[in-house]
């Protein structure tokens, strides 16, 4: 156990009462640790993405807090009481399926009924409940279709409201958007994210996708090989990111590496001077950090280089580009829309833009 | 990962599967008892045992030759009923003409229609044809039944294969005739040998069908059929015996092939481990 | 892709097959049911007599019943068996659920007439079963009723089936998502809640396909009753048989044999609408 990596830091949104808690959990599947001692806490209220590359342990964590399986150590509680315990159709807690798993012989009203059926909900509070979820997910007309003549983002739609109408405390999200296409996806991101805004329910969300990540969670938690890489909101992720991992993870970054030695940062042809004690660094510099030179003036809290551009693409509303600083060294800039650019530029960036990251 | 961990238990249902098992299993199993006892089929518990009964089968020549006529019509059966069907199951996959679902329909209903009614409609078919029961009625016979199952299979597997396949066959600039011979058949290969094993077995067994245009010259089946009339003794345990042994063999024959032919390793082995990323 | 050659080539060897060997001969099926026997000669004189006996003689609809009876009994006690035993393989078996497919697929390639046979020899006075009650001392004397009974032809005919119900249910219950079952359990239903509300009414296509399968082969079977049915447990495919043998009557024969046809293709009809019906995918 104490071969595995330790917690990274983990701030709670202030004023927040811990709903789910983590605590040491480990899941090993025959000789394989698919989880390493992960401790988390999910804030109540708080949209929480689990972030991850396939194999990195984020769809067995939904499954063990759903209940389709089993630390092999490690508790998991949910507020005050002991979750792991119970079987899955007594824990206040919901899942939508990544393929929706939607009844194929049930209608789709039927299908949201189906938790509150089984309850032996009265038929008034049933009816109302059910037609209270569908309006939710705007699929009030689509209450008598069978799941086979709905499109994949209805399907979508209706695998979300059989999850809501029980009113969960916590609902658990399996990718539910990576079968969906880039525009039908974008517009799912809003419509979620505004309606767990609206009904405040405790969201853990699990997608590979960091761009989704970020535009949708309160925070974010990394995971990395079954352990967890940094736990921290979008914003801070992005800005700070603790390893090297999480800065290539999270959006584009140049990562550099080289040494600090009496004062003075070098790696490969970017220098700069540095207060922190000598020997080998990695820096994280976003492409977005690194400017096209304007003019000869130099500013002592500046870096200059210059560098030969390689390669342009042209992204829309940004051009990113290849450059070549010489020794092999390429870095990617990010400079806005302004036609071809060809040989030598000089390109700036300021002292404060390369955050030290760790291994 | 999303594999299942452990399988739940269900005791109770075990034991119900094991008794299903048991009521499936115990009349063979008693079968091959007796067939090594040497008071009789009946009475318990076996008191004799003995090789005897396998030495009189042995010596009974009527037996083998009835036998060997089996051999033959199965054979045969096998030969027709695979040819035929897999030109039924071409033109279903691919060929598109009026009547279609009725020509459907009616190769497969000797399969699901009770044996007597085959048996009949045929035995009038001989008999308006002027055609004399006999060994030949029979192979008619079964192999009209069985083209069914040929079909089926090979129908299934046409539908595993992948279309593009030939497509990309015709591609590189081989004829129809070519890319049959050498994709088609070759994707079909385990279609085939399931589909003849089946009807060989399937042939070897036929009563119902036979049992109408049979002629001077039994089927094995009908050879034992006629000796229960006389009255049982250990030796059709003993063929019966035989007979369970090389079905298993040949059960246990058409498993390696198809082992070896898919492979271990193979995608669909996979898929139904449930390996997803 | 296909020349119209090639469907031609590959389509009319099957059709002339079928034409020539199903149709032509159910017709002569049928037109022989038309037809009678004066002084023990056929004639070709075509009449509904045949129909008009069936229909007012109550012999004939006495077996037809008990062959239902007989058919519906066996349907319904390999279900029980043979739904069960899936459940188990399908769900509860784990590693093991290959091997122990295979030992029930193993019956299904035994023959038919050995199967009947094993159960003649234990069922009888001098059977298997008597001896082994009497050596328990359960009994002092053999029991009649095992052998040449309705009962027996039932006992034969489920042992004979089950296998064959197992199957379409077994595939049915392992194409039923994993998913979905994690979802009825997420969704707060205990085990039985749903077995009762998914994998049963999902299961009911392969369910419906193996009694189908069950009834109408039960409801033809004349070799069962000849076997180990004795005079009591004769079955509507004996008064056949026997009109086609000895009581030398073939007009009338083939009239039952167009009843039973058109009793098949009913059930068969019936139970492929319904399978329609109750599949959802």
């Amino acid at each position: 156990m104490s071969a595995f990596p330790a917690n990274p830091p983990q701030e709670l949104p202030a004023k927040s009462a811990a709903l789910l808690e983590l605590r040491n959990v480990a899941k090993r599947f025959a000789a394989v640790d698919v989880l390493k001692n992960i401790s988390l806490n999910i804030a109540s209220g708080e949209f929480l993405t689990l972030l991850g590359e396939s194999g990195s342990g984020k769809t067995t964590v939904l499954r063990l807090i759903a209940g389709f399986e089993q630390p092999s150590s490690g508790e998991i509680w949910m507020s005050g009481e002991r979750l792991d315990l119970l079987p899955p159709y007594k824990r206040r807690v919901n899942t939508v399926f990544q393929n929706y798993a939607l009844f194929p012989h049930l209608s789709a009203c039927d299908n949201v009924a189906y938790g509150l059926r089984v309850k032996n909900t009265p038929t008034s509070e049933l009816a109302a409940r059910v037609e209270e979820a569908l309006r939710m997910v705007k699929m009030q007309g689509f209450a008598g279709s069978r799941p086979a003549r709905l499109s994949g983002g209805q399907q979508q739609r209706i695998a979300l409201a059989r999850a809501l109408v029980n009113r969960p405390r916590l609902l658990l999200l399996d990718e539910p958007l990576s079968a969906l296409d880039a525009n039908l996806r974008k517009q799912m991101q809003g419509e979620l994210k505004s309606l767990q805004r609206e009904i405040g329910v405790t969201f853990l969300f699990v997608t590979h996708d960091q761009e989704e990540a970020m535009a949708l969670s309160d925070r974010i938690a990394l995971l990395r090989d079954g352990a967890l890489e940094q736990v921290a909101s979008p914003r801070e992720i992005y800005a700070h990111p603790a390893t090297a991992y999480t800065a290539e993870f999270i959006g584009q970054t140049n990562l550099l590496r080289g040494e600090i030695r009496g004062g003075m940062v070098t790696c490969g042809a970017l220098r700069w001077p540095s207060d922190e004690a000598d020997g080998a660094v990695i820096f994280s510099l976003r492409p977005e950090a690194i400017r096209i030179c304007a003019d000869d003036k130099r500013q002592p809290s500046e870096v200059r280089f210059r560098a030969a551009v390689r390669q342009q693409f042209y992204g829309g509303s940004s051009e990113l580009l290849e450059v070549d600083c010489g020794n092999g060294q390429t870095l990617r800039v990010r400079v806005p829309v302004g036609g071809p650019l060809a040989g030598e530029q000089d390109f700036v960036f300021s002292l404060c833009d390369p955050t030290r990251v760790a291994e | 990962m999303t594999r299942s961990s452990t399988v739940r238990r269900a005791p109770l249902l075990a034991l119900y599967a094991t008794f299903v098992f048991a009521f499936i299993y115990l009349p063979i199993v008693v079968l091959v008892v007796y067939s090594f006892n040497r008071d009789g089929v009946g009475g318990f518990p076996p008191r004799h045992f003995t090789l005897g009964w396998y030495t009189v089968l042995f010596a009974d020549s009527s037996i083998w030759n009835s036998v060997l006529n089996s051999l033959i019509v199965a054979a045969a059966s096998v030969a027709l009923s695979l040819g035929l069907g897999l030109l039924a199951a071409l033109a279903l996959d691919r060929a598109g003409f009026p009547g279609k679902s009725l020509f459907r329909r009616l190769v497969l209903l000797p399969l699901i229609l009770p044996g007597i009614i085959t048996g009949l409609s045929l035995l009038m078919f001989a008999v308006f044809s002027g055609l004399h029961p006999s060994l030949a009625t029979v192979f008619l016979g079964h192999a009209t039944a069985l083209i069914s199952v040929a079909t089926t299979e090979l129908f299934a597997g046409l539908q595993k294969l992948d279309r593009a396949q030939e497509e990309a066959s015709l591609d590189l600039g081989a004829t129809p005739w070519q890319t049959f011979w050498r994709i088609t058949l070759p994707n079909l290969k385990l279609s085939l040998i399931a589909a003849g094993l089946l009807i060989f077995t399937l042939s070897m067994d036929e009563i119902a069908v036979t049992f109408f245009l049979i002629g001077r010259d039994n089927t094995l089946p009908l050879e034992i059929w006629a000796r229960l009339r006389r009255g049982i003794t250990p030796e059709i345990n003993a063929i019966s015996t035989l007979i369970f042994v090389s079905s298993v063999a040949l059960l246990v024959i058409w498993y390696h092939l198809r082992a070896r032919s898919l492979g271990a390793r193979s995608p669909e082995f996979l898929e139904q481990l449930g390996e997803t990323s | 892709m296909y020349s119209r050659a090639y469907k031609t080539l590959v389509s009319l060897p099957p059709l002339v097959w079928v034409g020539t060997f199903l149709l032509l001969p159910y017709a002569l099926v049928f037109a022989h049911s038309l037809w009678a026997v004066r002084e023990g000669v056929m004639v070709h004189d075509w009449n509904l007599d045949n129909y008009k006996a069936l229909l007012t003689n109550p012999l004939y609809a006495v077996v037809l019943f008990r062959t239902m009876h007989i058919a519906a009994s066996v349907t319904l006690c390999a279900i029980l068996l043979g739904y069960p035993l899936a459940y188990y393989l399908a769900f509860h078996a784990g590693a093991r659920k290959e091997l122990l497919y295979q030992l029930v697929i193993v019956p299904l390639w035994v023959s038919y007439l050995v199967r009947g046979y094993a159960w003649k020899t234990i069922l009888g006075s001098d059977g298997v079963l008597n001896g082994f009650l009497q050596y328990l001392h359960l009994t002092r004397e053999p029991v009649g009723y095992f052998l040449y009974s309705p009962f027996a032809v039932v006992l034969m005919l489920t042992h004979i089936y089950t296998p064959f119900v197992f199957l379409p249910i077994y595939a049915a219950l392992e194409h039923v998502p994993r998913p979905l079952l994690e979802a009825s359990q997420d969704l707060g239903a205990s085990s039985v809640q749903t077995f009762w509300r998914v994998i049963l009414p999902l299961s009911m296509p392969g369910l419906l396909a193996g009694a189908t399968f069950a009834f109408v082969l039960s409801l033809g079977d004349f070799l069962a009753p000849l076997l180990v049915g004795g005079p009591s447990g004769t079955m509507i495919a004996n008064v056949v048989q026997s009109l086609f043998g000895a009581a030398f009557d073939w007009p009338l024969g083939a009239a039952i044999s167009v009843g039973i046809l058109v009793i098949t293709i009913s059930l068969l009809c019936l139970g492929e609408f319904l399978e329609k019906r109750w599949a959802f995918q």
